[in-house]
């Protein structure tokens, strides 16, 4: 075995220490961060020529998993690019099109360089000759944030690997990369069959890296302060930090960054739960729901919470207090998950209204029979039967509210009503948008 | 060995017309909105033949057969 050593290891008093990584560069105030703020920590990233051993090998040592939520090792997933015989594209994946996630927006808006450096760092490790960063068309202070930071490298540092502005849809299924390149190639921002992934044959047939936003920002920390530091915080299976999004009964709402690998109910006490916590959905709109005394054991980590029904998803956590119906949240929801399906397979389409259409009958003491038994059926109906994975999270969402509401559910097939009321909505749902798909 | 074949659906194509599960009913079934449930197992003899005619039926041209080849049919 050889000792893991970093090629040029830039450890420095700018080193972060603590769990405050990504962070601790953002201003207080929400302020985006200049070019020249962030170049006294940052060195201008190198030129894309040919393939990068090193930069790859420092990012597989690191041990870095994908932001965006699957958690694949971004490492492989930098070799397998490299590996095409065409020039490759590097896609910044800034959609977030999940409702209770706000750390891409939020690292976007106050840390562009430090993205746009991950960016052109993986650039340089594949040897890319174009970088399309994306951010959902919706998200204006986004999107002029980094507008600005793009116009200011093109300015102070001209000869850079030229990088564009893409103002995607803003659909929920926009951010799956298949249908991000099919856009950006431009189709419909509509997830399209696989094989051949973006990997293989992406934006213009090259083979297309696309790497979540606060990935990209912790590969720019990897290459600078090297891999060991990398690994000092989080666990040995998923080192580093994690931008984790806190929603619903909570004081302090907002993005926290916390050591991957940490209790929940330490993030939850940090975000304070006056109300008591009744579950706690994990992963935003794509997770699932963990009841009280699960979140009271379970850690921040893909492997402790794969076997509880979900994995860490894109970080988000989204509190339900004590005393609220989980089952007209989870009927909303997917309500909100029906209305953003792409429209293309008949089991998502028919589907996912039919699971939200008895959801919320159920929740308004409309059913009739067994409820329960009825959404399973057709939850294991839809399984694995849409060309992309967004039936398969809804299902997912479904199967663990049945789990952990079920005495709501069975009170509301009884034709009871919810136990609080006026019912007060906890988890946000935006508006289902008719906006293009172009 | 022998070249195997599995029937296979594109879920975007397929408008749920339901004629596969008349043409086909040893291998497809159809769910609660009409759309195909898929039996992944390979396909040989007669069922194969009819598995051929039922792919050239299909209006949507949603169907296809893959070959199962040895190392497909191990890693699944």
């Amino acid at each position: 075995m050889t000792v893991a050593t970093d090629p040029a290891p830039l450890t420095g008093p700018s080193a972060p220490s603590g769990s405050r990584r990504l962070l601790a560069g953002s201003d207080p105030s929400g302020a985006s961060q200049p070019l020249a703020g962030h170049r006294r920590t940052y060195p201008v990233p190198p030129h894309p020529r040919r393939v990068r051993e090193d930069l790859i090998a420092t990012v597989e040592r690191a041990g870095l998993l994908g932001r965006g939520g699957a958690g694949f090792p971004t490492g492989r997933k930098l070799r397998a690019v490299a590996a095409g015989r065409r020039r490759p594209v590097v896609v910044v994946n800034g959609t977030e099109g999940e409702p209770v996630s706000g750390k891409d927006a939020l690292l976007l808006r106050t840390l562009p360089h430090l993205v746009l450096d991950g960016a052109a760092l993986a650039a340089a490790a594949v040897g890319a000759g174009e970088v399309v960063v994306c951010v959902d068309r919706q998200n204006a202070a986004a999107l002029a944030a980094v507008e600005r930071a793009l116009a200011e490298r093109h300015d102070r540092e001209p000869g850079g690997v030229p990088m564009r502005l893409a103002a995607a849809p803003p659909h929920y299924v926009t951010g799956e990369e298949s249908a991000l390149v099919h856009w950006l190639n431009g189709g419909e921002a509509k997830p399209t069959r696989v094989p051949p992934r973006p990997f293989e044959r992406g934006v213009g047939g090259r083979p297309t890296l696309v790497d979540n936003v606060e990935t990209l920002a912790h590969v720019a920390q990897i290459i600078r302060f090297g891999a060991d530091w990398f690994r000092r915080r989080g666990t040995p299976a998923e080192p580093g930090t994690i931008l984790a999004t806190v929603t619903g009964a909570v004081s302090r709402p907002g993005v926290y960054e916390v050591s991957a690998g940490l209790p929940l109910s330490h993030l939850l006490a940090g975000a304070g739960t006056p109300e008591g916590i009744s579950a706690v959905l994990v992963g935003g709109y794509f997770g699932f729901w963990l009841d009280a005394r699960s979140a009271g054991s379970a850690l921040l980590s893909h492997q402790d919470l794969r076997p509880r029904g979900g994995g860490l998803g894109c970080g988000a956590v989204a509190v339900l207090p004590t005393g609220a119906c989980g089952v007209a949240e989870a009927a909303r929801v997917m309500g909100w998950l029906a209305g953003e399906t792409a429209g293309q397979c008949g089991p998502c389409v028919h589907g996912l209204a039919a699971l939200a259409g008895t959801l919320g009958d159920a929740c308004a003491g409309r059913s009739r029979g067994d409820v329960a038994a009825r959404l399973q059926r057709w939850a294991a109906q839809i399984e694995g039967r849409g060309a992309c994975r967004f039936p398969d999270g809804a299902v997912r969402f479904l199967r663990s509210a049945l789990d952990v509401f079920a005495d709501d559910l069975r009170r509301h097939a009884a034709g009871r009503p919810c136990r609080t009321s006026p019912q007060r909505p906890i988890l946000p749902v935006p508006p289902t948008k008719e906006a293009p798909w172009r | 060995m022998a070249v195997t074949y599995r029937i296979v659906v594109d879920p975007i194509a397929c408008t749920g017309h339901g004629v596969c599960a008349d043409l086909l009913p040893e291998r497809i079934a159809l769910d609660d909105w009409g759309y195909p449930i898929i039996d992944k197992r390979p396909l040989d003899g007669e069922v194969l033949r009819h598995a051929r005619r039922t792919v050239t039926a299909c209006p949507a041209l949603a169907l296809r057969l893959e070959e199962v080849g040895r190392d497909a049919a191990n890693a699944r």
